[in-house]
């Protein structure tokens, strides 16, 4: 490649974007990744439960996970770290995570145009081929606009 | 603090959603501060945080509502879909939920965030949950 800057690389990135903010917080980690795909991992935290009566990931952070590998994936196809802001996210859910189970996310880019990317993916604790959830979501790059009241510049995954 | 009806699930506590004590109709309205914590692009909330604080709200609406009508069943999730309208900003955050419908097996929950102004959303959910 000839261009000035490196392609995007989300294993690279990882280790600037999880230092601090809100997914720094939750501890995600870079787990994989590949030409249009990147997957993460929310590692498991007690205080990180959604009913106190089971020991299961509140599903909360699974949105978190599954936004923040959907930005990455769109990165990784684009080949360049150009901010996003997220439209719209749906978050189907198969079934609990087990007790006391880290969660993966792993999140593909299936559509890219100049302004909007497709994003589809999943969650899972163990087997990739029984999910926790899948996921859809729509996103918008955000363009050179200086105004602070673009609405587009929502949401945009953690880049903090 | 809290009564026992409106106790916030552990996530909610960490992420440092908590009650305002304020009421929307019957329903409770949550907040949650702007911090680290929820930080993604410098100074504006992380999406999935936003999400965060949609999500107990809607939950917190229908307990509420489960409560009044005597029910207490379990809750699973069955989907949440959120729409992003505006940059979530460096100030606290609010939001609330409303049941759309309340049915024997399901309830269908819509919630609004916003931050100054209430009139402006800065996101919206629907949220479907099973209630076995």
């Amino acid at each position: 490649m000839n261009t000035p800057t490196p392609r995007f690389d989300a294993r690279e990135a990882s280790k600037w974007f999880f230092r601090h903010g809100h997914t720094g917080w939750l501890g995600l980690r870079f787990t994989d990744q590949g030409e249009n795909w990147v997957e993460l991992e929310l590692p498991w935290r007690e205080d990180l439960i959604g009913d106190a009566s089971q020991h299961v990931l509140a599903s909360g952070p699974i949105i978190s996970l599954m936004d923040m590998a959907s930005g990455m994936a769109i990165w990784q196809t684009r080949g360049t770290f150009q901010p996003v802001a997220t439209l719209d996210l749906r978050v189907d859910y198969q079934r609990p995570a087990r007790e006391r189970a880290s969660v993966k996310g792993r999140v593909e880019c299936y559509r890219i145009t100049r302004s909007a990317a497709f994003v589809r993916g999943i969650a899972y604790d163990d087997d990739p081929s029984d999910p926790v959830a899948h996921v859809a979501g729509c996103f918008m790059t955000i363009g050179a606009d200086p105004r602070e009241e673009n609405p587009a510049l929502n949401g945009a995954p953690g880049n903090g | 603090m809290a009564d026992a009806p409106h106790q916030l699930p552990p996530y909610a506590r960490s992420l440092g959603v908590v009650l305002t004590g304020q009421y929307e109709g019957e329903m409770p309205v949550l907040t949650v501060d702007f911090g680290p914590m929820v930080e993604g692009r410098p100074q504006h909330f992380h999406g999935g945080a936003t999400a965060g604080l949609l999500e107990n709200a809607g939950y917190a609406a229908l307990r509420t509502a489960l409560i009044a009508a005597g029910r207490d069943p379990k809750l699973k999730p069955i989907n949440i879909t959120v729409q992003y309208l505006a940059a979530g900003k460096s100030q606290a955050s609010f939001a609330v939920g409303r049941i759309t419908r309340l049915g024997r097996r399901n309830a269908n929950i819509t919630v609004e965030a916003w931050q100054t102004d209430r009139a402006r959303p800065i996101a919206t959910a629907v949220m479907n949950i099973l209630m076995v």
